[in-house]
């Protein structure tokens, strides 16, 4: 027996959630103690772009206390405040996390576990006996037994009984699961209440390495790991820090010539013959590194776990949340992922002489008692197609049911009307047909063909046949079950293409059935007749030829599989072993999700690269606000560069420096939700995001300096 | 015909001209590199270095065999120059202490022709006897030039190659550029100079008297086979001090396109090996529209600011022409300064200390950019390969993947062999124009003000990024400057070097990944407009603060 949970979105869950992506300004208020702690250099050296800004920032301070000016302490709070608001966005990207893991901690409590020692499969009660420990006591290879109202104590696998379990501490999904021994549903998780029965569980954690301790670690961010791209990008922010630096420092002994040169021109407070003030200097370095990026990169990062957290899955790593945006091939699952997960009734293909609605009729009959998916799916048919109301097992007091038996391989009805026995029967097609010829009927010619036909489309015939009293059986007709593809499938494939990932089938049919199948759903290719090793041996032939494979399983035998591809999703409703071998968790144990976290991974990147390319292209603005600002005074010449006609110098470098940090925190929002992103081909990806955040980093800063230049000139006693 | 009209004509002509080259000379050079087999001479010199021909190496060894027959050549050199001061000198031909070879001079001059920089501290018919000109001199030409193409070669394999820890065999690489390609050319080159009037001779020179009756040594020599290796190799150091501005070296305008044509024709025709060997035209066609779109713009905009010839006395005089020679003209001079700035070539027709600020000022950018447009020979390449994996990487978070060049990864290694090869360069210029201004060692008093900055600015960026041209109007050789520019060359020709084949080196070792839709594609013109882009924004970011206060103080 298999029993599957229905999801059904229930209010805990989206209680559950955090806030979908939109900042709530309160947010930035909670997350200001946290913000203020990362000021910290200890903290800060893991960003050096910031951590430079904040040495400027000690620098700037310093100078401004020995020589006191507005426009001193006016960049000294600015510069500040830029640190400041870098930390903010990690704080509240972090924050979104620490809601998380609070919810996880209170399923954390510290429970008793029975253990029993001298258990073994089989074993009568009286042979083993039972000890109360602390659950944090135990060590794997513990077997528990866990009744109903208990808290199961760690994560292990059942191996003894069968249960329904409350696991809405970890999903969110408030509907019991079954848990049993045995098969692909044997796993438990530590801290999720079994509701009925009794199981007893193997632990297969070690202490204090459950799932949730995991999951709480992850939400949070605790040990969180830069990833490849993240490092790669972080390398390259630092080499632009050094030359910005080395454009800066070096500015000096040029600056003492020029003002040396041009002795003539009046001496300022920000350039005078020792040069450029350290306030200007350290205002321009500021302005030139890339302190938007650097300042929410790690944000970024953050949010886009975080943002699969909210969709129900975990991530075990960053790295895996990256390599799913690089996947070039998508392994599905036939059933669940692209088919709905069974055989429904598609039409109904009446024998010579026989209507369809009297075979409809027939079929509906024969599958009233009939509880499987399929039989409920001729009964739907036939209402849809002929108008069939269902009748209710219980109003035809007359009708036998005969069930399905392996035996048989047939189910139907025996109606007893006015006296005579009408049996009416459905099954396999071989099975079928000798019922027929047993009971002194012949099949007509077509029903044959008709069978074969449905067959090699890919589809399940089932032959309906009747045997009134008085009369030959024959055969009333078929019926075409087939795969029934999601709708929205194939345009999803579509999206894929575009995006330049190819989806591969997997399903344990025959070719033919997976060919019908595969070209229905549109996807490239398909496994047919797939065993885990051909799995493994196809994801192993892909990534030979450079490609990134990622897939989903739940089973066991799925494990290696999951664990040799780059991206392997495990669902929750899978065993510990596929679980432990995957590099993502979905607590949905929803298989179409993958194509989801492939999107989410390109978001992730995606976000990184605009932000970077915005961050870059702002410097040609600020650089035409504070280089004629520096230098105008020495070569007025130079005031022809001042084309955004800033007020005064001091104000423009100001402006500079505030629309720096502004920026961070308009930008906060974005980084959070990541950027639009929409599926389709590299081109057009690039030509959209060069355009916005390409021009707009080159545009957006000459109007929003010039308009905090304005701002600042209306404030009297200023310039 | 106006000035401009021929202008305009010439550098059309120059395109059309490097356009068929870029396809047959492409072709050919590629042939070259990928061939199999060894020519007799070839397993001679193998032989007698001791090279298994046939045994490729990693990018350690190559980069270590760079690097040792380098330091070889700079010792060499270094000797011979210092012999030639000590033992071989002409009594008469030393009688002034300024045309004496100290060591510090030697210094200078040796790394200089090594590197490929080929800056000269000195007057060249002055200084060097025919015997340093043609056994030092011109063999570090010869070699220097192919060390670069050979670098560049091995970044190529780089890409073109999976799963391979070999970059090729640097000695068979060097023994073939410079015996299949460079000397060939080059003797051609040499032919036609002298046909176009360009001396060849071994005599010490001869007595002209002058048109005012004064008596002038006019000193002759190998200068055509000199030349034509001067400019191929994009080398850049002139027989005569004035260089190519100097009639022997090249007497009118016909030899002027000849030489601008050999200077750019190499690096033009290296995309093309590119493209030839990952096997996809495209890409190669894709470098060389980034080239060409930066170099012409580099001419163009060189040539309008001198036609426009801003400035009190050229305003008044009608027309730029102070440090020009009539024979060329302005905007032939223009073009000629462009060409020499945009590759790392260094060899001048007219002086650019003389051009507008603003004119003046796009050869300082163009050697800024990185010599990329199309840069010295394989330098060029190389340098722009850099450049697009950088853009590639930006590029490449923007479509959501981990950015890749040509089915490689550029991860932390890759960007991290990248971003050291792009922060040398700025480092040495700003450093050296930053020490020169804090210890005074700066111009003379001529040369004050913006204008005196912009020739220190120049000086630095000319030795850093290998050209050798000057802004002149410094005295450069003294024991600060030869050292501290000596030690720019070195660093800027060497370090980026090893940079260079470290990353060839991780990107041989990967896989490519199978293009995709998902794929960056690296031959639209989306992406050479990004590459033009990441090249000039680049350099606008780091050098703007160092040009406001030299040839845009002076020319806004």
């Amino acid at each position: 027996m298999t029993v599957t949970s229905v999801a059904t979105p229930n209010p805990r869950r989206e209680a559950r959630k955090v806030g979908g992506g939109l900042l709530d300004p309160k947010q930035l208020w909670k997350s200001l103690p946290d913000a203020l702690r990362k000021l910290n250099p200890a903290t800060l050296w893991r960003n050096p772009v910031m951590l430079i800004v904040e040495v400027g920032a000690v620098f700037t301070t310093l100078l401004a206390i020995t020589q006191p000016s507005w426009f001193s302490w006016a960049i000294t709070v600015w510069l500040w405040l830029t640190v400041l608001f870098a930390n903010l966005a990690e704080a509240v990207a972090e924050g979104r996390g620490k809601a998380q893991a609070a919810t996880l901690r209170n399923a954390k409590k510290d429970t008793m576990a029975r253990r029993l020692i001298g258990w073994s499969e089989g074993a009568a009660a009286t042979q083993y006996r039972e000890e109360s420990v602390a659950a944090s006591a135990l060590a794997q290879g513990d077997v528990v037994v866990v009744e109903a109202g208990q808290v199961i104590p760690g994560d292990g696998d059942v191996v003894e009984g069968i249960a329904s379990v409350d696991e809405s501490a970890i999903t969110g999904e408030s509907a019991p699961v079954i848990r049993e021994s045995g098969g692909d549903r044997s796993a438990v998780t530590g801290g999720t209440k079994v509701l009925s029965d009794r199981i007893v569980v193997r632990i297969t954690q070690k202490p204090g390495e459950s799932f949730i301790d995991r999951m709480i670690g992850l939400v949070e961010g605790a040990n969180r790991q830069k990833t490849p791209n993240e490092i790669a990008l972080n390398i390259l922010l630092a080499a632009l820090t050094i030359i910005f630096l080395l454009a800066v420092v070096t500015l000096q002994p040029m600056a003492i010539y020029a003002k040396a040169w041009q002795g003539a021109a009046p001496d300022t407070a920000s350039f005078g013959p020792a040069g450029i003030s350290g306030i200007v200097l350290v205002s321009l370095l500021v302005c030139l590194i890339p302190t938007t990026i650097g300042a929410l990169l790690s944000a970024i990062g953050i949010a886009g776990m975080d943002r699969l957290v909210q969709r129900n899955v975990l991530a075990m790593s960053g790295r895996a949340v990256e390599a799913a945006g690089d996947v070039n091939t998508l392994l599905l699952d036939k059933t669940g992922t692209i088919t709905l997960g069974n055989r429904q009734a598609w039409e109904f293909l009446p024998a010579a002489g026989v209507t369809p609605a009297q075979l409809a009729d027939a079929a509906q009959l024969a599958s009233f008692a009939d509880e499987t998916p399929e039989g409920r799916s001729i009964v739907v048919l036939a209402k849809e197609q002929y108008g069939l109301r269902a009748r209710e097992e219980g109003l035809m007091p007359h009708a036998t049911f005969i069930p399905f038996t392996a035996q048989t391989r047939m189910s139907g009805v025996d109606l007893a009307e006015n006296g005579e026995v009408r049996q009416i029967r459905k099954g396999a097609a071989s099975a079928v047909m000798k019922w027929v010829r047993d009971n002194g009927g012949h099949p007509s010619d077509d029903v044959g063909p008709a069978v074969d036909a449905i067959s090699g489309q890919g589809g399940t015939p089932l032959v309906v046949a009747e045997l009134a009293a008085g009369q030959p059986a024959r055969a009333l007709g078929v019926i075409h079950l087939k795969d029934v593809v999601k709708s929205g499938m194939r345009e999803r494939f579509d999206e894929m293409r575009r995006m330049g990932i190819r989806t591969i089938m997997i399903t344990g049919d025959n070719p033919l059935t997976a060919k019908a199948i595969a070209d229905e759903a549109g996807v490239d290719d398909f496994l047919a007749e797939a065993t885990p090793e051909d799995k493994l041996a196809l994801i192993r032939k892909e990534q030979e030829g450079g490609r990134l494979v990622a897939m989903t399983g739940d089973g066991t035998n799925d494990a290696p599989a999951l664990a040799q591809a780059d991206v392997g999703v495990a669902m929750n409703t899978g065993t510990s072993a596929a679980k432990e071998a995957g590099n993502m968790v979905d607590l949905d144990s929803d298989p179409t999700k993958l194509i989801e976290i492939v999107e989410i991974g390109k978001q992730l990147l995606i976000t990184r690269g605009a932000l970077t390319t915005f961050s870059i292209a702002n410097d040609i603005a600020k650089y035409f606000a504070i280089i004629p600002a520096m230098f105008a005074v020495v070569y007025p010449s130079l005031d022809t560069l001042n084309i955004m006609r800033l007020s005064s110098p001091e104000s423009a470098i100001l402006s500079a420096v505030v629309f720096n940090a502004l920026i961070i925190i308009a930008l906060i929002p974005l980084s959070l939700r990541g950027v639009r992103y929409t599926p389709s081909s590299a081109s057009k990806l690039l030509t959209r995001n060069l355009w916005i955040y390409g021009l707009g980093g080159i545009v957006a800063p000459f109007i929003g300096i010039k308009i905090i230049d304005m701002v600042i000139s209306l404030i009297p006693g200023i310039s | 015909m106006s000035t401009t009209t021929a202008g305009v004509i010439f550098i059309l002509s120059l395109l059309a001209a490097l356009a068929v080259a870029y396809r047959y000379l492409g072709d050919y050079l590629f042939r070259v590199v990928a061939a199999e087999r060894h020519g007799r001479v070839e397993r001679g010199i193998y032989r007698a270095l001791g090279v298994d021909p046939d045994a490729e190496q990693s990018w350690g060894v190559y980069a270590r065999s760079v690097l040792a027959f380098s330091l070889v050549s700079i010792l060499g050199l270094y000797a011979f120059l210092r012999l030639q001061d000590l033992v071989f000198r002409v009594p008469d031909f030393a009688a002034s202490i300024d045309e004496r070879v100290f060591p510090h001079l030697a210094w200078n001059t040796a790394v200089s022709f090594v590197t490929n920089t080929n800056w000269q501290a000195y007057s060249g018919e002055s200084t060097m006897t025919h015997l340093v000109q043609m056994a030092g001199l011109a063999v570090q030409n010869f070699v220097s030039a192919a060390v670069g193409i050979a670098v560049a070669v091995a970044l190529v394999r780089g890409f073109a190659r999976r799963k391979s820890e070999r970059l090729g065999n640097f000695w068979v690489d060097l023994t073939r550029i410079t015996l299949r390609i460079l000397l060939p050319i080059a003797a051609v080159a040499a032919v036609l100079l002298i046909v176009g009037g360009v001396v060849q001779n071994l005599t010490d020179g001869t007595a002209a008297t002058t048109l005012t009756g004064a008596q002038q040594h006019l000193t002759g020599g190998p200068v055509a086979s000199q030349e034509a290796i001067k400019e191929l190799g994009t080398n850049g150091g002139g027989f005569y001090n004035v260089n190519s501005a100097h009639p022997f070296e090249n007497p009118n305008a016909w030899t002027d396109w000849l030489e601008i044509f050999l200077l750019t024709v190499i690096p033009f025709a290296l995309p093309r090996v590119f493209g030839r060997m990952v096997k996809d035209n495209r890409q190669g066609y894709a470098i060389l529209a980034v080239m060409a779109i930066i170099a012409v713009a580099g001419v163009a905009l060189t040539n309008v600011f001198e036609l426009q010839h801003a400035g009190t006395v050229p305003q008044a005089v009608g027309a730029a022409l102070e440090g020009k020679d009539v024979r060329f003209g302005v905007s032939n001079s223009a073009t000629f300064a462009a060409a020499t700035t945009l590759t790392s070539t260094g060899a001048v027709n007219s002086f650019h200390d003389s051009y507008t600020a603003l004119g003046g000022m796009m050869p300082i950018v163009n050697m800024m950019l990185g010599e990329v447009a199309p840069g010295g020979v394989g330098s060029g390449l190389y340098g722009m390969l850099i450049i697009a994996v950088i853009t590639v990487f930006v590029a490449g978070l923007m479509v959501g993947r981990t950015p890749e060049y040509l089915g490689k990864k550029i991860g932390a290694r890759e960007i991290k062999f990248a971003s050291m090869y792009f922060l040398i360069t700025p480092a040495l210029v700003l450093i050296g124009v930053a020490a020169a201004m804090a210890t005074g060692n700066w111009s003379t008093q001529l040369n004050v003000g913006p204008h005196g900055f912009s020739e220190v600015v120049y000086a630095f960026t000319s030795a850093a990024n290998n050209n050798g041209s000057a802004f002149a109007g410094i005295t450069v050789n003294t024991p600060w400057w030869d050292t501290a520019l000596g030690l720019a060359m070195l660093l800027g020709r060497f370090l980026p070097l090893i940079f260079v084949l470290g990353l060839a080196g991780s990107l041989a070792r990967q896989a490519p990944v199978p293009a995709s839709a998902g794929t960056l594609p690296t031959h639209k013109p989306l992406f050479i407009g990004m590459v033009v882009g990441v090249v000039v924004i680049l350099v606008a970011l780091t050098f703007l603060p160092a040009l406001a206060l030299g040839p845009l103080a002076e020319g806004l």
